[in-house]
């Protein structure tokens, strides 16, 4: 038994600062009526960088609450991500929240007990606080999916969002309840050495372990778990959909390397097959899924569900190689997702907001630098040379080859060429295509953001300079699980 | 008159998963009513509590029946944002048959 020591509460700084600040800023929410949105969202802005940058800056490595609370360098890269993703998807979104009459205080709140969930999941070290980190962070979201209370599309993705999420999170708890009853602990590191002392793996655990792998699959929306995805992305508000693309995946993704890595890092050959069926599933389903699509956030609902399987065979791959190129393809991938949806929301006309690809046509004629910004995101997703995003797909890929599962990169090269066609599509329409419409000059907050994402995305982050601290941080994050 | 009638640890289990299997198919295979498919994940939840509870007893380690509390609480909280969110819906749409919730493809 762990003594409690006051000490401990540094590890679990930023989790602190956010849920101490999240209950002032309901009450200035509530008793300030006229900036009180303003207030709130600016507030909840710095706490979030507060949240993403603590871990770096205290920079304590160790486990509370007798190890069921784990903070170490994976922990602080992941929290880092997802504060800042969640901070800008929280600035860009002011505008498109006030033409829609939804700037409400409750955005924000919601928006940080989201991520207070997330940071409870990716520090977990105890099957109870993953379930609590999961579900708060999932509970938030499903209000979220349905913020827009007049939209019948709002409502309709957050209840489908909901049953689906509940489902999950049933099934999640059904595969933790088996692992529980078979190794007699909740805690990570118990049923790491439960498991390592024994010479064949009891089916309990193996059906265990599948059902929380499923359950977490739909958080990440990997096939054949993906069915919510593309209604969700489209019937959500457009700056929901822009936080539920990048942030919470992210954090999935985080939970399950924690799991495989730690827990059931000895009993790999139970859990390599579910992934690797997990990622061709989803590569194959999101290529083709997205061929048909003419709604563009249903479009980038599909590339995700085929960036999650890109995740997921870098993970496959396993080991401090494979768990990096998962963080490293991850990181590029919420930067050009942040990015795309910051060009999204730009597709405004007097008449309201746009989704089609076809108000698209002929954009590269009325407003120049978004054509421009809009075809480096998509290059860059596509995975042509010399973008950020091909050296994402490099990263997530060579560690499965040098693991030996050459099929499984063959299937992701033959899925990232159907995919190249439809982000190309794209771009063809932009340039192409005779013009459409004239969108309404754009907000100064998303113009920067989809401008500095794109620039991002050029492989001027590749000088030695730049990339040899980063490699540096991802590769102590991923070394700190093993 | 003990003839294999003790219950055990077994029955308990496959009563949760006979519990946690038809609440999936309450999910799935309903057609009719958006309230069921709120009542098939109670069903679900609650089919977990007994298997922690079970297995809780059986090791007599108290971990799992805390684990219990957890799930139920979690549970309420849950059933209070599905039903507010059924609400909005209802709202919007005018009724909560499952086969109309297809605005959106898929």
């Amino acid at each position: 038994m762990q003594e409690f020591s006051f000490g401990q509460l540094s590890f679990l700084a930023g989790e602190l600062v956010l849920a101490l600040s999240v209950g002032e800023l309901l009450l200035i929410g509530i008793f300030v009526s006229k900036y009180g949105a303003s207030i709130v969202r600016y507030a909840s802005i710095a706490v979030l960088l507060i949240f993403a940058f603590s871990g770096f800056i205290l920079n304590g490595t160790g486990s509370a609450f007798n190890g069921a609370f784990i903070s170490d360098d994976f922990s602080h890269y992941v929290k880092a991500l997802i504060g800042v993703t969640a901070a800008i998807t929280l600035w860009f979104s002011r505008d498109w929240l006030k033409r829609e009459n939804l700037d409400q205080y409750e955005y924000s709140i919601l928006m940080i007990f989201a991520v207070l969930g997330m940071g409870i999941m990716v520090s977990s070290g105890n099957l109870l606080t993953m379930y609590v980190g999961l579900e708060m962070q999932a509970l938030a979201l499903y209000v979220m999916a349905a913020f827009n209370r007049d939209s019948l599309r709002a409502s309709e993705a957050g209840l489908k969002y909901f049953v689906l999420g509940a489902l999950s999170s049933g099934m999640l708890l059904y595969g933790m309840s088996l692992i529980y009853g078979f190794t007699g602990t909740l805690s990570f590191a118990q049923i790491a050495i439960v498991l390592s002392g024994q010479e064949s793996v009891n089916m309990g655990i193996v059906a265990g372990l599948v059902f929380m792998l499923a359950g977490l699959a739909f958080k990440i929306s990997a096939a054949p778990f993906h069915m919510w995805t593309p209604d969700v992305y489209e019937g959500a508000p457009t700056p929901v959909t822009a936080f539920f693309a990048g942030a919470p995946k992210l954090a999935a993704l985080a939970l399950i390397t924690r799991l495989i890595t730690g827990p059931f890092g000895e009993i790999s050959q139970s859990w390599v097959q579910v992934l690797v069926v997990l990622a061709v599933m989803s590569m194959i389903i999101g290529a083709f899924g997205a061929l048909m699509q003419t709604n563009i956030k249903r479009l980038m609902g599909y590339s995700s569900i085929a960036n999650m399987g890109y995740a997921l065979v870098a993970l496959a791959a396993g080991g401090i190689a494979g768990v990096s190129g998962m963080l490293i393809f991850m990181s590029i991938y919420l930067v050009t997702v942040v990015g795309v949806f910051a060009a999204i929301m730009q597709m405004r006309t007097r008449d309201g907001a746009l989704e089609g690809i076809a108000d698209l046509a002929g954009l590269s004629k009325s407003n120049l630098p978004l054509s421009l910004v809009m075809t480096a995101l998509m290059f860059s997703l596509a995975g042509i040379p010399f973008f950020m995003g091909f050296f994402g797909k490099w990263f997530a890929l060579t560690p499965a080859f040098e693991a030996g599962l050459t099929w499984l990169v063959v299937v992701a090269l033959l899925a990232s060429v159907v995919g190249a066609f439809y982000y190309l599509r794209i771009i063809k329409t932009i340039w192409f295509d005779d013009q459409a419409h004239t969108f309404v000059k754009a907000p100064r907050s998303l113009t920067l953001i989809s401008s500095a994402s794109a620039l991002l995305l050029f492989p001027i982050l590749l000088l030695p300079f730049v990339t040899a601290p980063a490699r540096a941080l991802i590769e102590a994050a991923a070394a700190s699980l093993f | 008159m003990s003839i294999g009638l003790e219950i055990g640890l077994a029955h308990y289990l496959v009563v949760a998963a006979m519990l946690f299997t038809i609440g999936v198919f309450g999910i799935f295979i309903n057609r009719k009513n958006v309230i069921i498919i709120l009542m098939s994940i109670e069903l679900i939840l609650l089919a977990v509590n007994i298997n922690f509870v079970a297995f809780s007893a059986h090791m007599g380690d108290i971990a799992g029946q805390v684990f219990a509390m957890f799930i139920l609480t979690v549970a309420a909280a849950e059933a209070a944002i599905g039903l507010a969110i059924l609400v909005v819906y209802f709202r919007n749409r005018g009724n909560i048959a499952v086969e109309d919730i297809n605005m959106m493809k898929g």
